[in-house]
């Protein structure tokens, strides 16, 4: 079980009201991912969530129980920080069975459980060296094995992939995804990837300012954002903003195009000067300065032949597009 | 061609780092060298210094004129006793302005160190009336207590340098895993904090071994360390290299094997936790 319910929870540090009235519902067995910029609160959440910071009011509930005065230890939650955290005095085998030797866990039991963590997670041969000898996607591992081993209601990540590489980066995020799936536990994610958040998630929670903006599956984020401030952050290349006249004429302030939906026409209504192609292979991201309109990102197929200097024209998908209101919110 | 300048390179570094760390330890090899010549054949140096006869005259004299034994047990006592009283009080200091600064935490370090900027001798005069008023004159309790003192300031600033350095994410890491205070301290904080410790007690040890102005300031026989020592060999019979030199190197041959043993330590205290 990990069912997590936040109750209308507020976090201040002195004046500086880090999170208001906030209430959000982590179903059992969900891959939950708080997503927003940096400074937005949602490593504040995560951590309120964990009890490592006391809330400043409202109520926690971790299945159905209420935890929101209890220790770190007794939320049956376990946590992978962003520096890893391991131990660096303890081999890989004493880490993973720390929290097993706090619980006064027998020795025989500790040693089994260690030897699957070590298993699952392809550990089994660095069980006696120190996290200084290991790799960083090592250490992340030893750090997941040290939360696995306590079987907890939930696992709290804190951008536990920032510190790695791209290409590590792609691995881990796909072992993370599938030991969700194996283990069926609630995780909590943090990340600032909206990369990452679409990957991964079951549901997204996208935080701006301490305040939720959206909480949708990856899709429903990707369709229908609620405001300007979803329609920018979730998306890779982000969405065409467009105001003026332009937006006026489609009858808001702000209009919305995401770059994959614009067309390269003989004859679209938007001609505009190639200022950037940036070729990836297998798509290209066109620059274009549209006349009336502005700058515009244009993603298309990486085969066509387009370059730098190009007049081309673009058609807007009339099906595809986002209208906001002056507040910012979806019309 | 990058591949040959690299050599080159590195070439003319190891040359001078060789250069350089000879130049620093030629006037301890010569004080060694001297300290088993005759006193004549000292006194002629350079000229035939090392075809002329080694002997063991000079250490033999020493010994009989002098108690060795005694300065060096002194000089145990007031580094040991000196480093351990330190340490008691700064642990604490470090302890807390690492884990739970205030506002003015940052000051009060600049504060302790800026002592260390006061010309000792500023402060001979109050010091010598105080020990004499307060009959610590030649003892070696005063003495310990001065050499803290002394210390305390570049003790505090190492272990907080230290501490520091272990990281607020391993403390929550291990409260998340269920440890209370006392687990803390015992599985988590006292194992990082050991190296740290250590280097720093290792540091201390050999700068109030060495400590020199206090030590033949406030003592003359009792509480006399081998700083005390050395000195008694240096004037009053005129020149006689090969005794001084003989009496310098057995009060430095004990904090030379002590360095040597300990060099890792060392080295991560002279560079203040700088490196990882």
């Amino acid at each position: 079980m990990g069912q997590i319910t936040l109750s209308s929870i507020t976090k201040s540090f002195g004046d500086v009201n880090v999170i208001p009235p906030l209430d959000l519902t982590i179903n059992d067995g969900e891959f939950v991912v708080f997503v927003g910029p940096s400074g937005c609160g949602k490593s504040t959440l995560l951590r309120l969530i964990a009890g490592l910071e006391d809330i400043s009011s409202g109520k926690i509930e971790i299945d159905g129980r209420n935890a929101t005065d209890a220790a770190p230890a007794e939320r049956g939650l376990a946590m992978v920080f962003q520096s890893y955290a391991l131990y660096p005095h303890m081999s890989v085998r004493k880490n993973i069975a720390f929290p097993l030797k706090m619980a006064k866990m027998p020795q025989a039991e500790q040693d089994r459980k260690v030897e699957n963590a070590a298993r699952i997670l392809n550990l089994s041969s660095y069980l006696d060296r120190r996290p200084g000898q290991l790799s960083g996607g090592q250490r992340q591992r030893v750090a997941i094995g040290r939360a696995i081993v306590r079987e907890p209601a939930a696992f709290l990540f804190d951008e536990p992939l920032s510190n790695l590489d791209a290409a590590l980066r792609v691995t881990m995020r796909q072992e993370i995804s599938e030991l969700h799936q194996s283990l069926k536990t609630t995780m909590i994610y943090v990340t600032h990837d909206q990369v990452e958040a679409m990957t991964m998630a079951d549901k997204i929670v996208v935080l701006n300012a301490g305040r939720i903006e959206q909480v949708g599956s990856p899709l429903e984020l990707y369709r229908s954002p609620r405001n300007l401030f979803v329609a920018g952050f979730i998306g890779s290349p982000k969405m065409n903003l467009i105001t003026g006249a332009e937006a006026d004429r489609h009858g808001c302030a702000t209009l919305g195009v995401r770059p994959e939906h614009l067309e390269v026409t003989a004859d679209g209504p938007w001609k505009g000067v190639i200022g950037l192609a940036e070729h990836l292979g297998s798509d290209t991201f066109l620059k274009v300065a549209v006349e009336g309109v502005g700058d515009l990102t244009v993603r298309v197929p990486g085969e066509r032949g387009l370059h730098h200097g190009q007049t081309i024209s673009l058609l807007p998908p009339p099906d595809k597009l986002y209208r906001f209101d002056a507040n910012g919110m979806a019309l | 061609m990058s591949r040959k300048t690299t050599a080159t390179r590195q070439a003319v570094v190891t040359v001078a780092a060789w250069t350089i760390g000879f130049l620093i330890f030629f006037p301890i090899l010569w004080t060694i060298i001297l300290s088993f010549k005759s006193e004549g054949d000292a006194i002629k140096a350079p000229l035939d210094v090392l075809t002329s006869t080694w002997s063991l005259e000079s250490y033999h004299e020493v010994q009989e004129r002098s108690n060795y034994l005694k300065h060096f047990w002194n000089s145990v006592v007031l580094s040991l006793g000196s480093t351990l009283l330190a340490l008691l009080i700064a642990i604490p200091a470090a302890w807390s302005m690492a884990f739970v600064p205030g506002k003015r935490t940052k000051d009060l370090l600049m504060w302790m160190l800026s002592t260390k900027m006061m010309p000792a001798v500023g402060v001979l005069v109050p010091m010598y009336l105080m020990f004499r008023d307060f009959g610590l004159l030649d003892t070696r309790i005063g003495l310990v207590v001065v050499l803290t003192l002394i210390n305390l300031p570049i003790v505090v600033w190492m272990l907080y340098t230290y501490f520091k350095e272990i990281p607020g994410e391993i403390l929550e890491a291990a409260r998340m895993d269920g440890a209370n205070l006392r687990s803390e301290i015992l599985y988590i904080l006292t194992p990082m904090a050991v190296p740290g410790i250590a280097s720093t007690l290792l540091l201390n040890v050999i700068l109030a071994w060495n400590e020199a102005f206090w030590t033949l300031q406030l003592t003359t026989s009792n509480a006399a360390p081998l700083t005390q020592f050395i000195a008694s060999y240096s004037s009053p019979e005129g020149l006689f290299y090969a005794k001084l030199s003989a009496a310098s190197t057995m009060a430095i041959a004990p904090i030379l094997i002590l360095g040597w043993f300990s060099q890792k330590q060392l080295v991560r205290g002279l560079t203040f936790g700088a490196v990882k």
